[in-house]
């Protein structure tokens, strides 16, 4: 029978290129590889940063100085030389822009690549922007608008020199400088990010968005979010990543911090796509992203994620439950195809009283892949009536692939209430049969069958985003039936 | 409609099928019966073109064309259907989702566009009454916790969407009470037309005095070794499987 067999599908998928694997030729500033202090201070002196953020920054180096990289995840991969890294670049010596109007014609010719016309999301309500091109802050749409309700939303480095009080005060709180190694290297040498406040009783009428993308070779991408939400405010906030194609690996470690304040709410969500690497595990990006928030009382944190880019992922977007009654959650779908490998989970730290977490874990392993989640669950001795739920599902591809779960439960208060359960399943022939039996090819199946088994992390998505973390799915595991 | 020549099928390396002859005409009802292990359920499989499933020699003609070289889903949108014996789970898709998927896959094929909305609505609706399916039924995920006779009901609900040319339901009486096998057989008798044709599998009679065959064919031993009218499917609840065996012998 000349059937669309498997290796038909492996070859399709090998000559299927990665969509936004194109790399820009912008004039851009890149400084020297390799990191010491002086390189810490003249990021910090090329972004105009005041003293206390330059000592900030070197006591982070100092730190990481005397630290080594984690090696208890369950993935392998090449460790990096962090002395032949540039740390720095932008894609324009002009330091800022005022309007879109400044931006080089070739950056916003790569945004309508990557579907994401400013021209267009300016006009669009709903989404505000903020674009992260290598180390650098291009574009913040709708500030004005936010501004009427006292939003701040602005690159960090905006942020440092108009809002250094806010900065001061929570920059670090969540994740401290000494944290871990990749959240002190961040530390001592970010280059942008984007920065949040939504002051007491607001509800931020749009979603705020980041997108992120690597363009230069040779260089790291360090940014660094902060997003604060006063008493009784609402924030729903997206993040989108991508790369160029490129045979050498490229280092991406950021850190998140959120903050919750009394009542109030972040909804932070994630569909990150970075260069995965080649059919033959060659080039990717290495993903190592420290992601913590703080909830206060009666607040709510909830992540969500969809991963289906990067050669190593390294994450556990966390939530510290310091106040009573609150609320964490992470939903996560987690997919591996090819060489990817995947590290990834939650931790949720129950401090206050009646705290609740949720956690829903789908992570789908195809290919060669390896897919893990890892996750905490800790209940501090003073938290009564601590609750927490996890799912985690697995879903195997093909005979090569290998999915595996790590929960850590520590419980110190015999009040907790802790429930865990876990499932792995496979796409089977039948299932796949079944569908062609009715008239659904085998691709089309596949996405169907991966859709239902991520739909209570698709469910969570913002509209917006829904649909296209649908079709990433897709394209992320076409030709891996096993 | 389908014509099957001296058909002879293999699953890894293992000869089931020993030279199959078997042909339905428009508006015609064929049972197939015999004991476990003849080749019925590998009959159905192979006309549905399942992969696994070598066809060594002979021929499966379906309105006029061989559809050996043709993929499962693409002998699906010519009009084969197979009510399978064990349905499959998939968890966190519903059924609605499903079989909207299949019908527009089927449609794409035949270069249609998807079909609105409104009509997708409507003719679930219809066909759902048909077969006094619930309509909350629709929403659960496909087959995942189904009853035995909710697996089966579904299997129909789905045949009567799709409104196939070739019907072949294996073993669709097992795991079904009497009360559920009146309702799955009742809705394939309110599908049936001089336009298209049933092909059940069946190990008993008992689905026999709802569907009453045309013809009935008994398989032994990978070959239809005695073919006759609906009186043969008595003969054989009467005497047993043994009868057929011995007169083989």
């Amino acid at each position: 029978m000349s059937k669309y067999t498997e290796d038909d599908l492996r070859e399709e998928l090998k000559t299927k290129e990665y969509e936004y694997g194109f790399y820009t030729d912008i004039e851009s500033e890149t400084f020297p590889n390799g990191l010491n202090e002086d390189i810490v201070r003249a990021i910090s002196k090329k972004k105009e940063e005041p003293e206390w953020m330059t000592e900030w920054r070197l006591e982070a180096f100092r730190v990481w100085e005397s630290m080594t990289e984690p090696e208890w995840a369950n993935v392998n991969y090449e460790k990096p030389d962090f002395q032949a890294i540039s740390y720095y670049s932008a894609p324009n010596s002009k330091p800022k822009y005022d309007s879109l109007d400044e931006v080089d014609p070739e950056l916003l010719a790569t945004f309508d690549k990557l579907g994401i016309s400013l021209d267009e999301q300016k006009k669009l309500a709903g989404v505000a922007m903020d674009v992260v091109v290598d180390s650098v802050s291009v574009a913040t749409t709708f500030k004005e608008t936010l501004a009427e309700q006292g939003i701040i939303f602005m690159s960090i480095s905006e942020a440092i020199k108009k809002h250094p009080d806010l900065v001061k005060k929570y920059i670090g709180t969540v994740v401290p400088q000494k944290d871990n190694f990749y959240a002190a290297l961040n530390s001592a040498v970010f280059s942008d990010g984007s920065f949040c406040y939504i002051p007491k009783g607001v509800r931020c009428p749009m979603e705020l968005s980041t997108y992120f993308r690597i363009n230069q070779a040779g260089t790291g991408q360090f940014e660094r979010t902060l997003v604060i939400a006063d008493q009784g405010s609402y924030v729903s906030y997206l993040e989108g990543c991508t790369a160029p194609s490129r045979d050498e690996n490229q280092l991406h470690a950021a850190v998140v911090e959120l903050i919750a304040l009394d009542d109030a709410e972040i909804k932070y969500s994630t569909v990150q796509n970075w260069f995965p690497g080649n059919a033959e595990g060659k080039g990717g990006v290495y993903n190592f992203v420290t992601k913590r928030g703080l909830c206060e009382t009666n607040a709510k944190i909830s992540w969500t994620q969809v991963e289906t880019g990067s050669a190593v992922t390294w994450k556990y977007p966390s939530c510290v439950l310091k106040g009573d009654n609150s609320v964490g959650e992470f939903y996560s779908i987690a997919v591996t195809n090819n060489y990817q490998q995947a590290d990834t989970g939650t931790k949720m730290i129950h401090l206050g009283k009646n705290t609740k977490s949720t956690i829903i874990s789908k992570g789908i392993s195809a290919g060669k892949s390896q897919n893990s989640y890892r996750g905490l669950v800790q209940i501090h001795s003073r938290a009564e009536n601590a609750r927490n739920f996890s799912q985690c599902d697995s879903l195997l591809m093909g005979n090569e692939c290998g999915a595996h779960t790590f929960p850590y439960i520590e419980a110190k208060n015999k009040t907790a209430q802790i429930e865990h359960e876990a499932t792995t399943s496979k796409i089977g022939e039948d299932q796949i049969f079944y569908c062609n039996q009715r008239g659904i090819d085998t691709e089309k199946a596949i996405a169907l069958i991966v859709n239902g088994f991520s739909k209570e992390v698709l469910n969570k998505l913002p509209m917006e985003f829904a649909v296209e973390a649908q079709k990433l799915l897709e394209i992320s595991l076409e030709g891996s039936v096993g | 409609m389908l014509k099957i020549e001296n058909l002879h099928a293999s699953v890894e390396d293992k000869s089931i099928l020993k030279g199959i002859n078997l042909e339905v005409k428009p508006g015609e009802v064929h049972a197939i019966m015999g004991p476990n292990g003849s080749g019925k359920s590998t009959l159905s499989s192979v006309i549905a073109g399942k992969e696994e499933y070598e066809v060594s020699e002979g021929s499966i003609i379906f309105d006029g064309e061989d559809i050996e070289e043709l993929a499962a889903e693409e002998r699906a949108h010519k009009g084969i259907f197979l009510s399978f014996q064990y349905p499959v789970e998939i968890p966190g898709v519903s059924v609605t989702n499903f079989i909207k998927t299949a019908i527009n896959e089927t449609r794409k094929a035949k270069g249609l566009e998807d079909m609105p909305a409104k009509d997708m609505l409507k003719l679930i609706r219809e066909k759902s009454d048909l077969l006094e399916i619930d309509r909350k039924f629709l929403s659960r995920s496909l087959n995942e916790g189904f009853s035995g006779g909710e697996k089966k009901r579904n299997e129909i609900f789905q045949m009567a969407m799709l409104e196939p040319k070739l019907a072949i339901l294996d073993e669709t009486d097992s795991g079904l009470d009497i009360d559920a096998l009146r309702i799955v057989a009742n809705g394939v008798n309110k599908l049936k037309s001089k336009d298209n044709a049933v092909i059940v599998i069946t190990h008993y009679q008992r689905l026999l005095d709802y569907i009453v065959p045309d013809f009935v064919h008994v398989l032994h031993n990978g070959k239809i070794v005695k073919s006759g009218t609906k009186e043969l499917a008595h003969e054989l609840e009467e005497k047993g499987y043994d009868w057929i065996k011995q007169e083989m012998a």
